[in-house]
């Protein structure tokens, strides 16, 4: 595949076929967790989409050069290490320098140190792309606009989310529906309605 | 030998990140004012919002500012508040507070001018000519302060709510969140309270519910060191001046001083 359209595809795939929420089941914690209003659900999202990118950014060399063949069982392991040193590196740098994105991240960026799309794209950056297929720098290129696209992807669904969720609070729900169950629910036909977009990517 | 090299991978890669984050730590940390450090250490942690402001830290930085005073802190009460005027050294009085629902209607005591099936929450209720009690003072129990109460001190009870004061920090979100306006922060050892709020007088009070306070002013003649006054139909007492003999909760006809 050329690579422009490969690019597209990665994107399309990242925003709808592929959600990293909705169809991988990957970030449900936040997803669940900071939807309750759609500004908090933006500013999570910004921050997991800055550190999906970042930590793609260090992790992929890492796999490539460094466990590249013998050592690809090692990645797990490596990648959550890498990922916790940068996200605390991150909030460090940011403090110093960014004062103001610092304060607008807050709490969020602590919390993503354990999130699980965040090492989720991680790693399918490694068994997304075929690795003997393209040059390094074209799996690099690969691997970053797949975690731009997880990232906006992940940021649709929360947004989207959140501005269900709002509107439940108004809902008249059955009282054994209230709070958990319907949001649950609420998640599953979301879900259910990205599953329709499958057939975008061919 | 074969699992030398991950060991030392794995190794190498953690020594380096912890030596990036020691060095970031060290070269990159930002001189935070000891005094806002010392005040935030002395606030709860609660992070309410009573204060006012976006959470501890946000008070912390106002207050060493100068901006604040030490006293809003409502779930640090009386402690944190003498512990901020020290590092201040300001004085200042508090005195602790619970937040107070002055109305005793429920289910049996108060009639209904219709049924209400809108919306749920007490907001929506009370937009819709002022909710289904004839009692426009009344609470209508759809719990929009139990919801709101960040400390989970509000509990409903037989379709009211009722204040747990072991719990209660006079964040006075409730305050806020009450479309009746029937929360008040009193203090905590008050010896008497006025159950009700209906500043209207007369026989539809009396009618509306059978625990409310019509404005009669007997519990005014009656107490000994005038600690109750008759404001607006409804009386008031003075915490300063009771002593808690209990003349008004006798006196009183509708039983609503408790």
């Amino acid at each position: 595949m050329k690579t422009t359209t490969m690019i597209v595809s990665i994107i399309l795939a990242g925003l709808l076929t592929n959600n990293m929420v909705l169809s991988k089941f990957l970030g449900i914690c936040p997803f669940l967790g900071v939807s309750k209003k759609v500004n908090t659900a933006f500013s999570m999202s910004i921050a997991v989409t800055l550190v999906m990118i970042i930590a793609t950014a260090v992790t992929y060399p890492i796999f490539y050069f460094l466990l590249r063949p013998d050592f690809e069982y090692l990645e797990t392991v490596v990648f959550i290490l890498v990922i916790a040193a940068i996200v605390q590196f991150i909030e460090i740098f940011l403090k110093k320098y960014i004062k103001p994105i610092y304060n607008a991240l807050g709490i969020y960026l602590p919390l993503i140190t354990t999130n699980c799309a965040v090492l989720g794209i991680t790693m399918l950056n490694v068994t997304d792309f075929d690795v003997n297929a393209y040059s390094f720098g074209k799996l690099y290129l690969f691997s970053l606009t797949n975690a731009l696209s997880a990232g906006l992807g992940f940021m649709l669904a929360m947004v989207l989310f959140a501005g269900i969720r709002q509107r439940l609070e108004t809902a008249d729900v059955p009282e054994f529906m209230k709070g958990l169950p319907i949001t649950l629910v609420a998640a599953a036909l979301c879900s259910l309605s990205f599953l329709g977009f499958a057939g975008i990517g061919g | 030998m074969q699992i030398l090299i991950p060991i030392i991978i794995v190794v190498a890669i953690g020594v380096f990140a912890g030596l990036l984050l020691a060095f970031a730590s060290k070269f990159m940390a930002v001189p935070s004012d000891e005094k806002t450090e010392k005040i935030r250490e002395c606030l709860p942690g609660a992070n309410c919002g009573a204060c006012g402001y976006s959470g501890c830290d946000g008070y912390a930085a106002a207050i060493a500012a100068g901006e604040a005073k030490p006293d809003k802190c409502a779930p640090g009460g009386e402690t944190a508040a003498k512990a901020l005027s020290e590092i201040l050294g300001v004085e200042i009085e508090t005195e602790k507070k619970i937040a107070f629902i002055a109305c005793g209607g429920n289910d049996e005591n108060t009639t209904k001018k219709f049924y209400y099936d809108g919306m749920p929450g007490c907001a929506a209720a009370a937009l819709t000519i002022g909710g289904p009690l004839d009692c426009e003072y009344g609470c209508m129990g759809y719990g929009d302060c139990v919801k709101e109460c960040p400390f989970g001190a509000i509990s409903m009870k037989d379709g009211r709510p009722v204040i747990d004061e072991n719990v209660c920090m006079a964040c006075g979100v409730c305050v806020d969140t009450c479309p009746k306006h029937l929360i008040k922060l009193i203090p905590e050892n008050s010896l008497a309270r006025v159950n009700c709020s209906n500043c209207k007088r007369g026989g539809a009070v009396a009618k509306a519910c059978a625990v409310s306070c019509i404005g009669c002013g007997i519990c005014e003649k009656n107490c000994p060191v005038g600690a109750v006054k008759v404001v607006n139909n409804l009386a008031v007492i003075d915490a300063t001046l009771c002593n808690g003999c209990g003349t008004c909760k006798e006196k009183c006809p509708r039983k609503c001083i408790i």
